[in-house]
C-alpha cells in the first residue's frame, strides 16, 4: 500500500504486492481461529488413547445359526478390519481394534469420543437384505385388526421405552436407532421417495388374516418365481403365520426375537417403523439382494425433500439382481410390489416399486444426519461376518502415561530452543522473522488441531506430537530457502528491497514444488491406508498446508515490510543481511585461499 | 558467523566447493556399502516387531494396588520384553507383552501373581492379536508404492525423468538405511517407527527437490554455452545450495535430536526413542543422499544423453584450445577434476590469462551461467 511508487513496477514477478493488507487478513484469520477455539471451549487438542486413555469395549463373537464354525481367524480378522473402519472412518480418531483370544475383539476408543455412538457402531452386524414384502400390518399382536391408521399412543411410548433399552446397550439392535432420535420430528417430514416411494397406504385389512397365510408360504421358491400365493398350508407356513399374528413390534424383546435364527433364504417376519414412526410388521420373502452387493453407501441430505437419506450404489452383480427384483415387483399388486430393506432383522424402509430400477437405491426413513451418516458408513464397510455381543465396557488408563507426553514436550522445547539459537547465530535479525513465523505457524497448528477434535474426531497420539515437533524443522526449511535466496540476491549486488522481491518468485517455486511432494505423500497415504497411518498422514498434510499458508501470507509480507526498515535495509551488522558479512565486497582481499572446511558428514 | 556468511558467498559464486560430482564414485561406493550392510542386517537379524504388529499375551488382573509403573517393571523382568500396561476401570490392570507363547505366558502369570499379591487363578491370560494387523501394514505398503509412482510421474513432469529416477533411488536408499539401522540396533518396531519412516518420505524428497530446483535453473540454457559440462553445473548447484542444505538439516535435526537424546535418552521414554531414532537416521540419510547421491546420479544419467555428450565434447575441445593458447596448468587441472572449482577459472579464459589470484576474483562474478539471469 505504501510503496507502489518508484521503479518497482518494472519487475512484474517481484512486485511487493500489498504486504500490509495480506498481513492484516492473516492476523484476522488467526485471531478468528483462536477466538473460535476459546469460544467452542475446546482449548486443548484431543489426545489419543495412548496419551489420554479411554474406553475399552470387549466384544464376544457368537455363532450365527446355520454357520456353526464361523468363528475362525479369517472371520475374526475381517471383523477387526471392518470394526476398525467403522470406529475410525475418517482415520483420525486413533481408535484401536484388536483380537483377544479366540473369539473376542477389543475396541479401544479414546476419551472424548462419542462412546455411545461408537458402541452402536462396533456392535452392529449390518446384515443388509432386500426382501420382497409379502404382507404387512400394524405392529401390534391383534391380528384381525385392520390397520387403517394404526397409531395407538401406547405404541409410541413403548417404542421409546424400547429405545432406552437400546441405550443400555443390551442388544445390538441398530435399525431402531436411526429412528429414535427423530421419531417425533420426522413423523411429519415424510418421504415421497421418487421412484422408490414408500407405500404409506395402510395395508388392506383383508390381507391381515387370509392373505397372510397365503403369502407366508413355503418361501424357498414361490416368492422368487411368482409371488402369487402358494396355497399349501404346511406346518412351517402355519407356524410363520402364527408368529406373525403374535408378533408385537412395539417391544424391543419381541423385535429382537422376531427373526432370530433365520437365514437369508427363509421367509421371515420382521418389524419396521413406517414414516409416521409407527411400528408395522411384515412377512418377507427370501433375500434377493444382499449387503455385499452394495458397493458404496453414504448418508446425504436430500434438498428436495428436506430430509436425510442413505444412498447406495450396487456392484455389478448387485445391479443385476436389483434390476431383476424391481422388474418383477413392479408387475405386482400392492402390497406385493414393495420390497423391504432389512438391516439386522429390522425393516428400515419398505418402498414400493413402479418400474425396473438400476444400479443404485436409496433408503429413506426417519433418519437424522447422524443416523443417516452412521448407516451409510456401516453399509459401505460391509457387514460383520459374525455377530457380536458386548461383553464388557471399561475405562482404561493411557498406555504411555503422562510422563511420556511431558518428556516429549520438554524435549521438543529444548529442540526448539536449539533451533532458535542456531537461527539467531546464523541469520541474526532475520531469525526474528523466522521465529515469529514459527510462532504463527505453531498457533495455527494448535488451534486447528484443537478445533478438529470436536469437528471430525481428530485425536493426537504421541507419534503425532512428535510429528508436530519435527514439523518445526520442516517449516523452518521454507524460511531458510527464502532467506538464502534473498542473501544470494544481495550477493549479486542488489539492495535489500529489490532483493526481497526478486528472491520471492524463485523461493516460492522451490517451496511450492517441495511442499507439493510432501503433500502428495500425505494425500496418498491418507486415501490408501487406514488406522494410525491415516491419522499421521492427516497431520502431515495439515502441517504442510499450514507451512505454505504461513510462508505466503505471513513470512513474505513481513519480510517485505521489514525490508523497508532501516535496520534491515541499511544492512545493520545484526540484521543478517549485512552485505559485508554476506561476502559482498570488492575482490581485493580475496586470495586463493583454499577454504573448503565443509564437513561432508554434516552435509 | 560472518565467516560462514563469506563462505556462503564463496560457495554461491563457486569459488570454493567440494567436487561432489567428480568424486561421486567414492560416495556411491560408501552408499552401496551402507545399503548392503543395512540389507544384510535386515536379513540376518530381522526386525524386532512390537506387540502392535504381531500380538502377544495379555494379562488381565483383578483389582490391585500395584501401580502401572510397578507392573511394567515386574512384567518386563519376568518376560524380558517391554510391556504395555493400562489400568482398567475396575481397578485391575491390563498388561500386554509381546512374543510370548503359552508356556512362557504361564510363567509370567505366576510371577505376576506373586509380585502383585493377587490370586493366580484370577489373572486372566489370553493371546492378543496385533492391532496393527496385516491390513494396516499392507495398506501402508500399497500407499508407499502408489506414492512412489505418483511422485516419479510428478517429478518427471516438473523436472525430467532422469531427476525423478535419481530422486526415487535416493529415497529408496534413505528408507533402506533407516530400516537397516533398526535391524542392527535391535530397537522394537512400533507404529511410531513406521510413522517416523513415512515422515522421511516427504522430507527426503523435499531436500532433493530443492537441489534439483537449483539444478534445473542452472542448466536452463546449458546447450547454448561451451564452458561447462552438465556435471560441473550440477556440482555448482549442489555447492550453491549447500549452505541451505546444511542449515535446513541442522534445523530439522535439532528437534529430533532433542527428542532422541533428551526425551528418549535422559528421560527414558520408550516410544519417543522409537520415533525419533527413525527420524534422526532418516533425515540425516535424506540430507546426505540428496547431495551425494541424487544429484550426482542425475549428472550421470544426463551425461549419457547425446546432447550432453556433444556438449561435453565441445567444452573439452574448447578447453584444449585455450590450453594450447597458453594456460596449460589451469585448464589441465580443471579437465582432470571437472567442477573442482567450477565457475571461476573458465569464466572467460581469454582475458583471464593474467595473475591466477586476480583471475579467480573476477571470474567469480560468474555472470554467464544460466544460474542467474
Amino acid at each position: 500500500m505504501a510503496a507502489p511508487n518508484k521503479g518497482k513496477g518494472r519487475k512484474p514477478a517481484g512486485s511487493p504486492g500489498r504486504p500490509g493488507r495480506t498481513l492484516v487478513f492473516f492476523l484476522i484469520a488467526m485471531v478468528a481461529l483462536t477466538g473460535g477455539m476459546f469460544w467452542s471451549g475446546h482449548v486443548t487438542p484431543r489426545l489419543g488413547i495412548d496419551l489420554a486413555g479411554g474406553t475399552s469395549i470387549t466384544l464376544e463373537a457368537k455363532n450365527t445359526p446355520g454357520k456353526p464354525n464361523a468363528i475362525n481367524k479369517t472371520n475374526m480378522d475381517t471383523a477387526v478390519s471392518i470394526i476398525e473402519r467403522r470406529v475410525n472412518g475418517l482415520g483420525v480418531s486413533e481408535a484401536e481394534v484388536q483380537t483377544q483370544g479366540e473369539k473376542n475383539i477389543i475396541v479401544n476408543i479414546p476419551r472424548g469420543t462419542n462412546e455411545k455412538q461408537a458402541r452402536e457402531q462396533v456392535g452392529t452386524t449390518a446384515q443388509l437384505f432386500f426382501r420382497p414384502v409379502l404382507t404387512y400390518q400394524a405392529g401390534t399382536p391383534t391380528a384381525p385388526k385392520p390397520s387403517g391408521s394404526p397409531s395407538p399412543g401406547a405404541s409410541a411410548d413403548k417404542g421409546d421405552a424400547a429405545d432406552k433399552g437400546d441405550k443400555a446397550g443390551e442388544t445390538a439392535d441398530k435399525p431402531s436407532d436411526p429412528a429414535k432420535p427423530s421419531a417425533d420430528a420426522t413423523a411429519q417430514g415424510r418421504a415421497v421417495t421418487g421412484a422408490l416411494t414408500a407405500d404409506e397406504t395402510p395395508s388392506p385389512g383383508a390381507s391381515s388374516d387370509s392373505g397372510g397365510s397365503d403369502k407366508g408360504s413355503d418361501g424357498k421358491d414361490s416368492p422368487k418365481d411368482s409371488p402369487s400365493p402358494a396355497p399349501s398350508a404346511d406346518p412351517g407356513t402355519a407356524a410363520l403365520q402364527k408368529k406373525f399374528e403374535e408378533l408385537d413390534c412395539t417391544t424391543q424383546a419381541a423385535r429382537t426375537k422376531a427373526n432370530q435364527g433365520t437365514t437369508p433364504k427363509d421367509t421371515i417376519v420382521a418389524c419396521g417403523k413406517n414414516t409416521q414412526g409407527q411400528w408395522e410388521k411384515y412377512i418377507l420373502g427370501p433375500a434377493e439382494v444382499e449387503g455385499t452387493d452394495v458397493d458404496d453407501a453414504q448418508g446425504v441430505f436430500d434438498q428436495q425433500r428436506g430430509m436425510w437419506i442413505v444412498t447406495m450404489d450396487f456392484t455389478g452383480a448387485g445391479t443385476k439382481k436389483f434390476q431383476s427384483i424391481t422388474g418383477k415387483l413392479s408387475q405386482q399388486q400392492p402390497p406385493m410390489n414393495q420390497f423391504a430393506i432389512v438391516l439386522d432383522g429390522n425393516v428400515v424402509s419398505a418402498p414400493s416399486v413402479s418400474q425396473r430400477l438400476g444400479g443404485s437405491a436409496e433408503i429413506s426413513g426417519s433418519f437424522d444426519q447422524q443416523s443417516a451418516q452412521d448407516l451409510g458408513n456401516i453399509l459401505s464397510y460391509g457387514a460383520l461376518p459374525l455377530s457380536f455381543q458386548e461383553q464388557s465396557v471399561t475405562t482404561v488408563t493411557p498406555a504411555l502415561g503422562g510422563e511420556q507426553l511431558e518428556a516429549g514436550l520438554i524435549a521438543g522445547a529444548i529442540g526448539l530452543a536449539l533451533v532458535i539459537v542456531y537461527l539467531v547465530a546464523y541469520y541474526r535479525g532475520l531469525a526474528a522473522i523466522a521465529i515469529v513465523s514459527l510462532i504463527a505457524s505453531g498457533i495455527l497448528t494448535y488451534t486447528i488441531m484443537a478445533l478438529l477434535g470436536p469437528a471430525i474426531g481428530f485425536a493426537l497420539n504421541l507419534p503425532a506430537v512428535c510429528g508436530a515437533i519435527v514439523a518445526i524443522g520442516i517449516t523452518a526449511d521454507s524460511f531458510i530457502v527464502y532467506f538464502e535466496r534473498i542473501r544470494d540476491e544481495i550477493r549479486e549486488g542488489r539492495t535489500l528491497r529489490p532483493a526481497v522481491e526478486r528472491a520471492w518468485p524463485r523461493a516460492r517455486r522451490t517451496i511450492l514444488v517441495s511442499d507439493f511432494v510432501s503433500f502428495l505423500a500425505a494425500a496418498v497415504l491418507f486415501l490408501v491406508t487406514v488406522g494410525k497411518v491415516q491419522g499421521f498422514a492427516f497431520t502431515l498434510g495439515l502441517t504442510t498446508l499450514l507451512d505454505v499458508v504461513v510462508v505466503f501470507f505471513f513470512t513474505k509480507p513481513v519480510m517485505t515490510l521489514l525490508a523497508r526498515k532501516k535496520f534491515f535495509a541499511g544492512g545493520h551488522s545484526w540484521s543478517g543481511l549485512d552485505p559485508k558479512r554476506l561476502g559482498v565486497q570488492p575482490p581485493l582481499r580475496r586470495s586463493r585461499r583454499i577454504s573448503a572446511p565443509i564437513d561432508p558428514k554434516e552435509a | 558467523m560472518s565467516r560462514l556468511g563469506v563462505l556462503g558467498a564463496r560457495l554461491y559464486r563457486g569459488e570454493v566447493g567440494y567436487d561432489f560430482v567428480g568424486k561421486r564414485k567414492i560416495w556411491y561406493g560408501i552408499s552401496i556399502l551402507i545399503t548392503i550392510t543395512a540389507i544384510v542386517g535386515l536379513a540376518v537379524r530381522g526386525l524386532h516387531l512390537g506387540i502392535e504388529f504381531q500380538g502377544g499375551a495379555v494379562f488381565t488382573t483383578p483389582s490391585t494396588s500395584a501401580t502401572v509403573t510397578q507392573a511394567q517393571e515386574i512384567t518386563q523382568k519376568a518376560s524380558g520384553h517391554p510391556a504395555i500396561v493400562q489400568k482398567l476401570g475396575s481397578g485391575g490392570l491390563r498388561i500386554q507383552v509381546t512374543e510370548l507363547d503359552t508356556q512362557q505366558a504361564n510363567a509370567v502369570k505366576s510371577q505376576l501373581a506373586d509380585s502383585l499379591k493377587v490370586d493366580e487363578t484370577k489373572i486372566n491370560a489370553d493371546l492378543v492379536g496385533p492391532n496393527w494387523g496385516e491390513t494396516i501394514a499392507n495398506k501402508a505398503w500399497t500407499g508407499l508404492g502408489i506414492f512412489m509412482i505418483l511422485v516419479v510421474i510428478y517429478l518427471a513432469i516438473a523436472f525430467e525423468w532422469r531427476m525423478a529416477l535419481a530422486a526415487l533411488i535416493a529415497l529408496i536408499h534413505d528408507l533402506t538405511i533407516t530400516v537397516g539401522v533398526y535391524a542392527l540396533v535391535g530397537f522394537e518396531v512400533t507404529p511410531g517407527t513406521v510413522i517416523g519412516l513415512l515422515t522421511i518420505l516427504g522430507y527426503s524428497l523435499y531436500d532433493t527437490v530443492v537441489v534439483f530446483d537449483s539444478l534445473k535453473e542452472g542448466t536452463k540454457d546449458i546447450t547454448k554455452q561451451t564452458r561447462w559440462t552438465y556435471g560441473e553445473i550440477a556440482n555448482r548447484s549442489i555447492n550453491s545450495t549447500l549452505v541451505r542444505s546444511i542449515n535446513t538439516t541442522v534445523v530439522a535435526l535439532l528437534p529430533v535430536a532433542g527428542l532422541l537424546f533428551i526425551g528418549g535418552g535422559v528421560l527414558g521414554a520408550g516410544m519417543l526413542n522409537d520415533i525419533s531414532l527413525s527420524l534422526f537416521v532418516g533425515l540425516a540419510a535424506g540430507a546426505y543422499s540428496s547431495i551425494f547421491i541424487a544429484t550426482p546420479l542425475v549428472a550421470d544419467f544426463k551425461e549419457r544423453d547425446p546432447k550432453m555428450r556433444a556438449l561435453r565434447k565441445r567444452v573439452l575441445a574448447k578447453r584444449e584450445a585455450s590450453a594450447a593458447k597458453g594456460e596449460p596448468a589451469e585448464a589441465g587441472a580443471d579437465a582432470g577434476a571437472p567442477g573442482a572449482a567450477v565457475g571461476s577459472d573458465e569464466d572467460d579464459p581469454q582475458d583471464a590469462a593474467p595473475a591466477v589470484a586476480g583471475q579467480r576474483g573476477r571470474g567469480g562474478r560468474g555472470r554467464s551461467t544460466g544460474r542467474r539471469r
